[in-house]
Formats: C-alpha cells, sequence, structure tokens
C-alpha cells in the first residue's frame, strides 16, 4: 500500500511539474498548450532511447532465439491481460472481460504459466485496456498532450490514471526486490524491441517526429476510447476533417471475419444473420443513416467474443474539409499523377 | 391471353430486375476491393523472401502494380494540405502530390517488410448502394501479440472505388500528416514544403 502511495504521489507530483513548466512555455496550438514542456521531455526522451534502450532491445532482438523473445513477451503479456479484464469489466464491457479473464486462466495453466499463448488459438484474442481508457469511457476528457520523462506520449488524463496502472500490474508484487527490477527492465526491453522497425519507419518517414508521434497518439487514444463508444467525438479535440463535410461516410459495422482463405464467405452475405432493417429488395446492402445513432442496439452480439467496436457509424466522419468543399467535383482531378 | 401476358410482363421484369445487379456490380464494392487487394498483398510478401528481406526494388514494384491504381494521393494530399490546397497553383499541386505520394509509398512498404505470418479480418460493410464514400475496416491478427487495426477510406469516382486516406492503429495518416504540413507551410510555404518533402525523398532513396 505504501508503494501505491508513493506511485500516487509521484504521479501528482509529475502532473504538477508539467502543468508549471507547461504553463511557461505554451506555444500556438490548440491542441497541444504544453508543447514547450513536451518537446524538451521528447529530446531527453529521444536521447534516452539513443543511448540505452534501443541498443539494449536491439541486442536483445539479435541475441535471444526468437521463441525466448515470443516466451518473455507472453508472460508479461499474460500478467497484463489480468488488469486489462478489470478495466474491461470496470467499463461495463462483460464479455471482453470475461474473455480476459478465460484467456489469464488458460494461458497461465496451459501455456506453461503464461509463456504460451495459447488463448490466441483458442479464438480468445488479446484486448489492451488501461485506466486511462476505462476513465475516456466513464466521460472524462483526456486533456492536454503531455510527454513523460522515459515513459513518452501520454494525455494529463491517462497521467492520472498512470499511478492506478502500476497499483494494476501484478508485476511489481514479486517479492524479492531484484527478480522484480530485474523483470520492469525485461520487460521494458521486451516491448521496446517489439516496436524496433515501427520506430524506425517513423524515424524515416516524419517530417517533425514530434508532430507524428503527437498527432497519431492522440488519434489512436482517442480511438481506443471512442472504439464502442457511439458518440461521435470527444470534446475539445479540434478535427477538421468532421466539420462541415456535405458528403455522407458510411462504415462497416459486423462482426470480424476471417479472410484468410478464398471459401471465406463475401460479406454480402452477412446481413442476412442481422435483423438489421433490410429493406432492399436486394438484401446484399443495409443502410446506415447518419440518424441511425446506436446501430447496435438492433444488433445482438454475434459471435462469442468479439473484439470489434460494436458500432462505428457514430465514429464516421465526413471526409471532406471544410474548406475544400468544391473539390473535386470541379474537375481539378486531372487524373493520377503518373508513377515514376 | 390476358393471363400470358401478365406472365409476360412479369418475365420481362424479373429478367430486368436480374439485370440489374449484375450491371450495378460492374463497379467493385468498396469492400471486396480492400479484400482483394490486401489478399493479393498479403500473399505476395509471404510468398517472397526477398520482400520479406526488404529488398526496396521489389517491394516498390508490387505495390505499384496492385496497390497504387486503387489510391487516389491527389485527394490525400488534398485534404492534408487543408486551406493551402486552395490557393496553390496547379504545379505546386502536382508536385506537392506527387512528393507526398513518394513518402507514403515508402512508408507503406516498409511495413511489408513485417508481414510474416498474419491474418486479415475485416467487417462487412453495410451501407447502402447511393453511398459515396465509406470506411473499411480490416484486421491483421498476429499470434500472440494486439491485432493491428487497418482501416480505409474510400469515395467513388467515375473510374470505380479509391481509397484516400489510411488508418493504422487508429491514426488517420491524413490527419497526422496534418499538423506537419500546416506548420511547415507557415514557416515556408507550400514550396517549402514541397522542398522538404523532396528532401526527405531523395535522403530516403539514397539510403537503400
Amino acid at each position: 500500500m505504501r508503494l501505491s502511495a508513493r506511485l500516487i504521489g509521484f504521479g501528482a507530483g509529475m502532473v504538477f511539474a508539467v502543468l508549471l513548466s507547461g504553463c511557461a512555455t505554451s506555444k500556438n496550438n490548440p491542441n497541444d498548450p504544453l508543447e514547450g514542456f513536451n518537446r524538451a521531455m521528447f529530446s531527453f526522451n529521444e536521447k534516452v532511447d539513443q543511448v540505452a534502450l534501443r541498443p539494449a532491445s536491439t541486442i536483445y532482438k539479435t541475441l535471444l532465439p526468437s521463441f525466448v523473445q515470443t516466451g518473455i513477451g507472453n508472460f508479461f503479456g499474460n500478467l497484463g491481460d489480468v488488469w486489462t479484464a478489470v478495466n474491461n469489466l470496470l467499463q461495463g464491457k462483460v464479455e471482453d472481460g470475461m474473455s480476459d479473464v478465460a484467456r489469464v486462466m488458460i494461458n497461465t495453466f496451459a501455456g506453461l504459466g503464461g509463456l504460451i499463448d495459447v488463448a490466441s488459438d483458442a479464438n480468445l484474442p488479446k484486448h489492451h485496456e488501461d485506466f486511462g481508457q476505462t476513465l475516456g469511457k466513464w466521460g472524462v476528457g483526456s486533456g492536454p498532450y503531455v510527454v513523460l520523462p522515459i515513459l513518452g506520449p501520454s494525455t494529463l488524463r491517462d497521467t492520472v490514471a498512470l499511478p492506478v496502472d502500476w497499483t494494476g500490474d501484478p508485476w511489481i508484487y514479486t517479492t524479492p526486490v531484484r527478480v522484480r527490477n530485474t523483470g520492469i527492465v525485461v520487460r521494458a526491453v521486451d516491448q521496446r524491441a517489439s516496436v524496433l522497425d515501427a520506430t524506425k519507419l517513423i524515424d524515416e518517414v516524419a517530417i517533425d517526429k514530434y508532430e507524428f508521434m503527437r498527432d497519431a497518439y492522440l488519434q489512436r487514444r482517442r480511438s481506443q476510447v471512442l472504439e464502442d463508444k457511439n458518440q461521435p467525438e470527444e470534446p475539445g479535440q479540434p478535427d477538421d476533417l468532421n466539420k462541415g463535410g456535405n458528403a455522407k461516410e458510411e462504415s462497416a459495422s459486423g462482426d470480424w471475419q476471417d479472410v484468410d482463405d478464398s471459401s471465406a464467405k463475401p460479406p454480402e452475405k452477412q446481413p442476412e444473420d442481422k435483423p438489421a432493417s433490410v429493406d432492399s429488395a436486394a438484401g446484399d446492402w443495409v443502410t446506415v443513416d447518419d440518424s441511425n445513432a446506436k446501430p447496435s442496439e438492433n444488433q445482438p452480439a454475434v459471435g462469442k467474443v468479439s473484439a470489434a467496436p460494436s458500432a462505428t457509424p457514430g465514429t464516421a466522419v465526413p471526409p471532406k474539409d471544410a474548406n475544400s468543399k468544391t473539390e473535386p467535383s470541379t474537375g481539378t482531378q486531372p487524373g493520377q499523377p503518373t508513377p515514376r | 391471353m390476358n393471363i400470358l401476358k401478365k406472365l409476360f410482363a412479369a418475365a420481362i421484369a424479373c429478367s430486368v430486375m436480374s439485370f440489374a445487379p449484375s450491371a450495378s456490380a460492374q463497379v467493385e464494392p468498396p469492400d471486396a476491393l480492400i479484400k482483394r487487394i490486401s489478399q493479393d498483398v498479403l500473399d505476395s510478401s509471404k510468398a517472397d523472401r526477398e520482400i520479406q528481406r526488404g529488398n526496396r526494388k521489389r517491394i516498390r514494384a508490387l505495390v505499384e502494380t496492385k496497390v497504387l491504381p486503387y489510391v487516389d494521393f491527389q485527394r490525400m494530399t488534398q485534404l492534408a494540405a487543408g486551406r493551402a490546397w486552395n490557393t496553390a497553383t496547379p504545379e505546386q499541386r502536382q508536385r506537392l502530390s506527387s512528393e507526398f505520394r513518394d513518402l507514403l509509398i515508402h512508408t507503406y512498404a516498409g511495413a511489408l517488410t513485417e508481414v510474416r505470418d498474419q491474418k486479415l479480418q475485416m467487417r462487412p460493410l453495410r451501407a447502402s448502394p447511393s453511398a459515396t464514400s465509406v470506411i473499411v475496416y480490416t484486421r491483421v491478427v498476429q499470434p500472440g501479440r494486439e491485432p493491428i487495426d487497418l482501416n480505409y477510406r474510400l469515395y467513388k469516382r467515375a473510374d470505380g472505388w479509391k481509397i484516400y486516406d489510411v488508418s493504422v492503429l487508429g491514426a488517420w495518416l491524413v490527419q497526422t500528416y496534418k499538423g506537419t504540413f500546416a506548420s511547415e507551410i507557415s514557416k515556408s510555404g507550400v514550396d517549402g514544403l514541397i522542398r522538404t518533402l523532396a528532401e526527405k525523398n531523395r535522403r530516403l532513396a539514397n539510403n537503400r
């Protein structure tokens, strides 16, 4: 308990420090009032990554046999699933939560203490939910973007939630402190190693890496919170693509289907097992009205455990920019640029 | 006689109705399109050792033949550039789209080298036949890791459905580049952005 108190204290101190320095150095981006502080933290993190984390995880990735890496990833992933289960239940996603509980049971007992992810093969997919997402689900706005030392991109809400996540991490209760600390480092290296190629790619393609990471992170977090919340957008998140569009966008909302072999049923067949309003004679397509805000209600959850967001038209956004209404209908599309 | 007439009319009606769907089916539905492209690309990369090893030439050839015909880079660039697009000259638009396209191809090619034993999942599309803009949701499932969500925005053009935005793990590419584009343009104008992109592409090309 004393540990959690210390963590919460640390978190609160961090928030305070962030607020303090953020006030002094706010820049003009409304999405990112703490940009000055964040950029400083970002370059600090980049340095740490460059001299410690990246070299360590590169060695880890090249030296260790891949089955060992998979085992390590699975082991800590299994521990993490416990907290994911708790958060899914806190968010009222009972089905997902029970699936996570089943995952942990199966992987712990049938998967050698979590080293082998047998549950994934048993059609119990891995989820990830943390307390920040739970708060978001409960209606707490994300607040400004915050880059935390070492830990990287976050938001104010997620920073506040972080100490709770730490207390929900079973590994920190491991008793010999040396084993615990070693585990924490190994887990960090393993996680870093799993995204080595992805971060290399970001390094290559981002024009301003800080902005790229920020904009991608904020969108990703928002989508994680909104995935099945039936609400268009989190308030306070300016998104030009959502405003003033005049084209209606429609999107899928069924359960996930495997597409791994040619014998898979074409999607046209699917609406028949849904009681959704099929009004056309053909029956191939189901109209998704903008006004139909909660289509999930006419769709009982089919399939056992679906990781799929159950209702997406709420998040569907008109594609056009407010200032580009005249395009492309005005003939400003002289065809595709020819590939060189 | 009357009955015969009715039957005849019914037969005509039936034949018209049965032809109608096939006429509209000439345009490949967006979800079918995405499914075909994804499956095609996944299969090709799984089968090709050179691609997994990161042979850029091979990857680029794959992307150019299988994916490029279905992507509207101009529209993508237009959305990413936002307001500045309206004031840009046709030549600037052309060059900006072309540089952005090269960068995106590089991004996509880099992601392709990661393909190993992934499987693809899709959700059935529900949209009215009159829809002109849709989102298609796909998911790449990999053992032991969280699945990767890959979503596509498509719109209907005279020559079929075209992709104009992609989201990886919940982040839409256009939106992600939008901020960078805006700050680059405010610093040094559209030409400055074009120069930056061109410089980036040159460096990426030299790296390999």
